[in-house]
């Protein structure tokens, strides 16, 4: 069973490349789309909420097709790679905004108000007050959001990227061990997503260091 | 250049929106098989036999953290050779959507019967009620109607995974959509419609899921 694992193993890569800049633009998007929703100009929140309610409103396959089957049709023509770190991207930045907003949200209106009386700026008070106390609530979910990102990565290999769901698909053609080739995906699945687990945990920890 | 073919898009509306029953029903399948697993589960993992909760919190961790796809294909592709057992593309997409979707209503079940108070368990216990009419008179009853938005949100959830059922040839929408789009070389109309009956379904049920949510929370 386990001669098969170098030649699942060769999709690791970009499975692992894929979570990582996936995660990276999500991030991005995530804490501007949120930050833009609290905005107090109607027209930004009124964008964002768009955004996030396409991408969240439409499947993430639907997405990632569009992107590779329609977008050449306006001219824009994106190697496969550049398509799935968009559409995971996109639409992880999507939910993460929830994420980001709620949280912020959750933060108690008195340390505003006690910013804005100490005379912080409007920057100082997000960045040094609001932020760092709304992350600690944030991190948990985020986990939870990364582990989906990663089981979105497998979507890839329908649109011809070489990921671990392509060379099992691909090893399944050549040498027909179904069972074995399958049970071994969905441990190579659950070991990344255990290390997610584990690395947050410790982001966790990091980001409480000093208080309660 | 006109780049948006209306004719076309008219012209291939109906075939998508008779897929589209096969996309609900999927969902619905689906969903009503998560309602049983995910409370199986749930019990499992409240049992008091050891090994039974802790078997099904592994299953619980296991099929949460892999992807969906991978264990379409394991059921669809692997099973019949383990089992023997062979199932139509429809059924083993609706058991996969069930499987995967009761791992998470069974968080769902949880939370709503740690939330029953103590004090109702220890009625029905100096009623002298039966296990069963306990769980089934005094506790599920009131644990579910508040869970009933959240297991709204994951019915959304699952109805927007159907496309990956596409992958062990189900037709459902995206499935016909690639069909017409490899047969008349145009993807961008069957793929934009296909984005758009999501959402159009989608967001109007997340809206009343919100509202009922609202409601709930006044009571």
């Amino acid at each position: 069973m386990f001669e098969l694992l170098p030649a699942l193993l060769r999709g690791l890569g970009v499975t692992v490349q894929l979570t990582v800049l996936g995660s990276i633009l999500g991030f991005i998007l995530a804490f501007l789309t949120g930050l833009a929703r609290l905005s107090r100009y109607s027209p930004v929140r009124f964008i964002a909420a768009c955004y996030v309610e396409v991408f969240r409103g439409s499947s993430l396959l639907v997405q990632l097709f569009w992107m590779f089957y329609a977008l050449p049709f306006f001219g824009i023509r994106l190697p496969g790679l550049a398509v799935g770190v968009l559409a995971l991207g996109m639409n992880f930045g999507a939910y993460g905004s929830e994420i980001v907003r709620s949280s912020i949200l959750a933060i108690p209106q008195g340390q505003t108000e006690a910013a804005i009386a100490l005379n912080f700026t409007p920057f100082q008070r997000l960045w040094r007050i609001i932020l760092p106390q709304a992350w600690l609530i944030m991190i948990p979910s985020f986990g939870n959001l990364l582990i989906e990102l990663l089981k979105g990565t497998s979507l890839v290999s329908l649109i011809t990227l070489t990921d671990l769901a392509f060379q099992g698909a691909l090893l399944r053609e050549t040498t027909g061990r179904t069972i074995e080739i399958y049970s071994l995906l969905l441990i190579i699945y659950f070991i990344l997503a255990f290390f997610i687990t584990l690395s947050m945990r410790w982001l966790e920890r990091l980001a409480a260091v000093g208080r309660s | 250049m006109v780049i948006w073919d209306w004719e076309f898009a008219i012209k291939v509306l109906p075939d998508l929106f008779k897929a589209m029953r096969v996309t609900v029903a999927a969902t619905f399948a689906g969903f009503g098989l998560a309602l049983v697993i995910g409370l199986i589960l749930a019990l499992g993992r409240r049992a008091s036999f050891k090994p039974l909760s802790l078997l099904s919190r592994g299953i619980i961790e296991f099929i949460r953290s892999t992807p969906l796809l991978i264990q379409l294909f394991f059921i669809f592709y692997a099973l019949p050779l383990a089992t023997g057992i062979s199932l139509s593309a429809f059924q083993a997409g609706a058991l996969g959507l069930g499987l995967h979707y009761g791992t998470y209503l069974s968080e769902v079940y949880r939370a709503g019967i740690d939330a029953i108070p103590r004090g109702q368990w220890e009625a029905a216990t100096a009623l002298n009620f039966s296990r069963l009419h306990t769980w089934t008179r005094i506790i599920l009853p009131q644990a579910i109607p508040p869970i009933i938005p959240v297991m709204g949100n994951y019915l959304i959830a699952m109805f927007k995974e159907t496309p990956l059922l596409s992958t062990i040839t189900v037709v459902e929408m995206l499935q016909t959509a690639k069909i017409i789009g490899s047969e008349w070389y145009r993807y961008l109309e069957p793929f934009t419609i296909v984005g758009a009956l999501f959402l159009l379904l989608s967001y109007p049920a997340s809206v009343l899921v919100r509202r009922l949510e609202l409601r709930l929370n006044q009571r």
